[in-house]
C-alpha cells in the first residue's frame, strides 16, 4: 500500500466514524481505527496493522490531525499499554485472544502498567526478589513492586519475577502479564516529595497467574525486559523540541516579572547563571536535532546517548535557579502537602517553579539514574571497561543484598 | 539545512586531517612552539597552494576559495585537534574577514590576494590593554593631516604580530572606527613578541610613534569589524571543539590501558564518570559550533547570539576537558614530556582570547532581554 492509499484509507475512517460527534467517541473511533489496520501500521493485518514500514504511521497521524478537531494521543490514552504492552503481546502473547487484547490496549479499554522496580531493586533491577513458584498450571507470586504508574487504574500489569533463585540473577527471571484484578493484588498510592502520588506500590500475596500468561519462555524474562526499558529511556530523553521552550521559558518569564527585573539588572552573578542555563538548554535542543539527523543517516553517533543525562541535570539546575530568583517567597508553599493522587499542573510560573523545585529531584533518578547513564556513556559509547561484577556468576540467592 | 554536511564537507575534513596528521604531529608542534617565527613557512605554502585552505573564506574574485563558515569550522576544528602552529586565525580568518567586511575595495583588491595565496601574513591589531575585546573601547586615534594619517600608542595581544607583513590597525578617525594599514618598516613602528602562556600561538605588542598609516576604510567600520570578530570567535570555538575532542580521546585511551589496583583505571566509576561528563560537553560543544557556523550562513539575525554561545560554551568545555585530562593522566599529565600541558595551555589561552565566557554571556543576556544596567566584565 502506498502513501496516498494510506491517506485515503485514513480519510475513509474519519468519514465513517466522526471523532468530533457528541459524547465520548474514543473507544468507538479507536476500535474502528484498529479494525482497518491503522492503529500501528507495522503490525500484521488483523492485529491493528497492515504489515507496512513503521515510519508510515506519521502519515496516519497527520491525516487524523488534519481531518478532525478531536485527536487521541497514544501517550495519553494508554502510555504503557501502547509503548510496551502491545509490542510484547505481539511478540510473545498467545495466539488465542491476541487480537482482542491488542484491540483493548489501543482503545484504552484496558490500561496497562509495568511491574519491574522493587524497593530492593532499583538501578539493579535484574536483582529483583519477587518470587514466582510453579504450582501445576499456575504460577504463585509473592513480593512487592514500586514506582508503578497507573497501577490503580490498570487491568493488566507487565510483571517480571524470579522463577529460579539458584542461577545467576539474569538467568532466573520470567516475564508475565498479570491480571491486576486477581485476588492477592493490592495497589497502594506511593506518596512522594510533593505529597502527591503519581505512582503506586503493588503488593503481591499468593497471586495466581495462569501458565499461558507467561510472555516468552521461563528464564527469558531479562531479554524481554531489556527491550521495554529501552523505550522508556528514549521517551524520557527527548528534550525540548522548540526554541526557548521547556523549563528555561519559565525562568526567562520569571525574570520579566516586575519584582525581579530590578535585581537581575543589578546582579551580574544571576545574569551569568541564567545565560549559562539558556545556552545549555539551547544546546540540549540542538543536540537532539543532531541526534535525529544522525539516526536517519543510519550511523547513530554519541549525540543520541547524552540527552537523558544532560536533560536531567540541566532541568534540575534551572528549577533551582528559578527558586533562587523568587528568593524568600519560596518559604511559602501554596500547593500544600496534603497527601493526594495525581500530579499538579499550573500555568502560574511562581507556583510552577516551587513545585518543580521538588518534582525535578526525580529527573536524575527516574528512568535510569544519572550515575547509571554515565556508566552507559562510559562503557557503551567510549568503550571503557566495566566495574568488576561480584554478582554475575553466582546463584542469585547467594548475592548479598540490603 | 541545519547540521546537514555534504560529502564534499567530509572530503574536506579528511584531506585536512591527513595533511595535519603528518605536517603537525607532536614533534613538529614542539619544534615550532619554541621557534622564533612560530610557524613553518614551507608548510604554510602547502596549505595555501595544495590544500587551498589559507584563502578558504576569501572571495573568489580576490583569489580565494569563496567558502563560508561551515567549511571554516571544519578546517579550524581539525587544526585545533593537532594544536597547529600557524598564523591561520590571525591572517586567514581575522585579517581576511576585517578586509572583506570593513575595508575599501581598492585595499581588498590589493591585500586579499596576497593573504589568500599565503604570500603575505596579515593581522588585525585592535586590542588595547584597558579593555581588549570591546570595539567600543578602542581609544587610539589617528592624527590626520590632509589625507595623511599618523598613529601613536600601543596595541597588544596582537595575533602573530611579530611576523605579520600586512598590519591592519583599528583606530579612531574623528569619532569613527577606521581601518588603517601600516607598513612593516614604517617609521616609529616597533614590535615586541610576548612570551605567551600558550606557546603554540604567538602574540605581540605593537607600538606606534607618529607612525604613518593609510586609511583603508570609509565611514564607520564598527559593524564590519563586529562581523569579522564574530567569524573569528566561531573559528576559535571550532578549534576548541577539536581540542576538546582530542583530549577526551587521550583521557579515554589512557584510562583503558593504565592499570592500578589490578585493573584499568577506566573501570573505576570515578574516572569513567568524568569521561562521560567530558563526552556530554564535547557533544554540546559540537552542537554549538555547527549551529553557529550554519547560523552565520542561514540566519544572520541569530548569528551573533549563536557565535557568543559557541565561544562561551566551547571555552569552558575545552578547559574543563583539558584539566580533567591532566588529572586522569596523574603524575604523567603534569610532565613537560607529555602533551597534556600543551592542550591545557591552548585551552586556557583560547578561553581568554576575544573575550571570556562571562564577557560573551553578559552580551548575550542583553540581547535576550535580561541585560545589565551597567556592567563591563572582561
Amino acid at each position: 500500500m502506498n502513501e496516498s492509499e494510506l491517506r485515503e484509507r485514513t480519510r475513509k475512517l474519519l468519514a465513517e466514524v466522526d471523532p468530533d460527534a457528541e459524547g465520548d467517541r474514543r473507544v468507538e473511533f479507536r476500535g474502528a481505527q484498529f479494525d482497518c489496520g491503522l492503529a500501528w501500521v507495522h503490525f500484521p493485518e488483523g492485529l491493528g496493522g497492515l504489515g507496512l514500514e513503521p515510519k508510515l504511521q506519521t502519515i496516519i497521524h497527520d491525516e487524523l490531525q488534519k481531518g478532525a478537531k478531536t485527536y487521541y494521543e497514544d501517550m495519553l490514552v494508554n502510555p504503557i499499554g501502547i509503548g510496551m504492552g502491545a509490542p510484547v503481546v505481539l511478540a510473545y502473547g498467545q495466539e488465542a485472544g491476541k487480537r482482542e487484547l491488542l484491540r483493548r490496549i489501543f482503545t484504552g479499554e484496558d490500561i496497562w502498567c509495568q511491574l519491574f522496580s522493587e524497593p530492593s531493586a532499583g538501578s539493579d533491577v535484574a536483582g529483583l526478589a519477587t518470587r514466582a513458584v510453579r504450582d501445576g498450571d499456575v504460577w504463585v507470586v509473592n513480593g512487592q513492586k514500586s514506582w508503578t504508574t497507573l497501577a490503580h487504574v490498570s487491568k493488566w500489569g507487565l510483571l517480571v519475577a524470579r522463577t529460579d533463585p539458584d542461577v545467576p540473577k539474569h538467568d532466573g527471571l520470567s516475564y508475565f502479564m498479570l491480571d491486576m484484578h486477581a485476588p492477592g493484588v493490592e495497589v497502594r498510592p506511593l506518596y512522594q516529595i510533593t505529597g502527591e502520588a503519581e505512582f503506586n506500590e503493588v503488593f503481591l500475596n499468593d497471586v495466581r497467574i495462569p501458565r499461558e500468561h507467561m510472555l516468552g519462555k521461563e528464564g527469558q524474562g531479562w531479554r524481554v525486559t531489556i527491550a521495554t526499558l529501552m523505550s522508556e529511556r528514549v521517551a524520557l530523553g527527548g528534550g525540548a523540541s522548540r526554541k526557548g521552550g521547556g523549563p528555561i521559558a519559565t525562568l526567562l518569564d520569571l525574570l520579566e516579572t516586575v519584582e525581579v527585573q530590578r535585581s537581575v539588572s543589578e546582579d551580574a552573578l544571576l545574569r551569568d547563571r541564567v545565560a549559562k542555563l539558556y545556552i545549555e538548554s539551547e544546546l540540549l535542543r540542538l543536540t537532539g536535532i543532531r541526534a535525529k539527523a544522525s539516526q536517519n543517516s543510519n550511523v547513530p553517533g554519541p549525540e543520541g546517548s547524552v540527552g537523558k543525562l544532560a536533560q536531567a541535570e540541566i532541568a534540575k539546575a534551572i528549577w533551582q535557579c528559578c527558586s533562587d530568583v523568587l528568593g524568600p517567597d519560596v518559604l511559602v508553599y501554596e500547593h500544600g502537602y496534603e497527601l493526594r493522587q495525581g500530579r499538579t499542573s499550573t500555568s502560574d510560573n511562581r507556583l510552577s517553579a516551587k513545585y518543580n523545585l521538588l518534582r525535578s529531584r526525580a529527573y536524575s533518578i527516574e528512568g535510569g539514574t544519572s550515575e547509571i547513564m554515565r556508566n552507559i556513556l562510559g562503557e557503551r559509547v567510549l568503550g571503557l571497561p566495566g566495574e568488576p561484577r561480584v554478582d554475575k556468576d553466582i546463584p542469585w540467592k547467594e548475592v548479598p543484598r540490603s | 539545512m541545519l547540521f546537514e554536511f555534504s560529502d564534499e564537507h567530509g572530503e574536506l575534513r579528511r584531506t585536512v586531517r591527513n595533511f595535519l596528521e603528518k605536517d603537525s604531529d607532536e614533534n613538529r608542534v614542539r619544534e615550532l612552539m619554541v621557534s622564533e617565527q612560530g610557524y613553518d613557512p614551507a608548510s604554510w605554502s602547502r596549505m595555501a597552494e595544495e590544500l587551498g585552505i589559507v584563502g578558504l573564506i576569501v572571495s573568489e574574485r580576490h583569489g580565494g576559495a569563496g567558502f563560508g563558515m561551515v567549511e571554516l569550522a571544519i578546517v579550524a576544528e581539525e587544526m585545533g585537534r593537532v594544536l597547529l602552529c600557524a598564523p591561520y586565525l590571525a591572517s586567514a580568518v581575522l585579517a581576511a574577514s576585517a578586509l572583506e567586511l570593513a575595508a575599501d575595495e581598492a585595499a581588498q583588491d590589493e591585500i586579499l590576494p596576497k593573504l589568500a595565496s599565503g604570500e603575505a601574513i596579515g593581522t588585525l591589531a585592535f586590542s588595547e590593554v584597558a579593555s581588549p575585546w570591546d570595539l567600543s573601547a578602542i581609544a587610539m586615534s589617528a592624527e590626520s593631516n590632509g589625507g595623511a594619517f599618523r598613529l601613536s600608542g600601543e596595541k597588544t595581544y596582537v595575533l602573530d604580530g611579530h611576523i605579520a607583513s600586512e598590519i591592519i590597525v583599528a583606530a579612531r578617525v574623528g569619532g569613527e572606527l577606521a581601518l588603517l594599514r601600516v607598513a612593516g618598516d614604517a617609521s616609529g613602528f616597533s614590535r615586541e613578541a610576548l612570551p605567551p602562556l600558550d606557546p603554540t600561538r604567538k602574540l605581540a605588542t605593537l607600538r606606534f610613534e607618529r607612525t604613518p598609516a593609510t586609511r583603508i576604510s570609509s565611514g564607520d567600520a564598527t559593524r564590519g569589524l563586529e562581523r569579522a570578530l564574530e567569524r573569528a570567535i566561531v573559528a576559535l570555538a571550532a578549534e576548541q571543539l577539536g581540542g576538546a575532542q582530542r583530549v577526551l580521546e587521550m583521557a579515554t585511551d589512557y584510562a583503558k590501558t593504565r592499570f592500578q589496583f589490578g585493573r584499568p583505571i577506566g573501570s573505576f566509576q570515578v574516572i569513567k564518570h568524568q569521561c562521560a561528563d567530558m563526552l556530554v560537553e564535547v557533544e554540546f560543544a559540537r552542537s554549538a559550533v555547527y549551529n553557529a557556523a550554519f547560523a552565520s550562513e542561514e540566519d544572520p539575525e541569530s548569528a551573533s547570539i549563536a557565535a557568543r554561545m559557541a565561544k562561551s560554551y566551547c571555552s569552558e568545555a575545552y578547559l574543563d576537558a583539558a584539566n580533567r585530562n591532566i588529572q586522569i593522566h596523574g603524575g604523567m599529565g603534569f610532565t613537560w614530556e607529555h602533551s597534556a600541558h600543551l592542550f591545557f595551555k591552548r585551552a586556557k589561552a583560547s578561553e581568554l582570547l576575544f573575550g571570556s565566557p562571562s564577557f560573551h554571556r553578559e552580551r548575550m543576556a542583553a540581547s535576550l532581554g535580561f541585560g545589565a544596567t551597567q556592567s563591563n566584565p572582561r
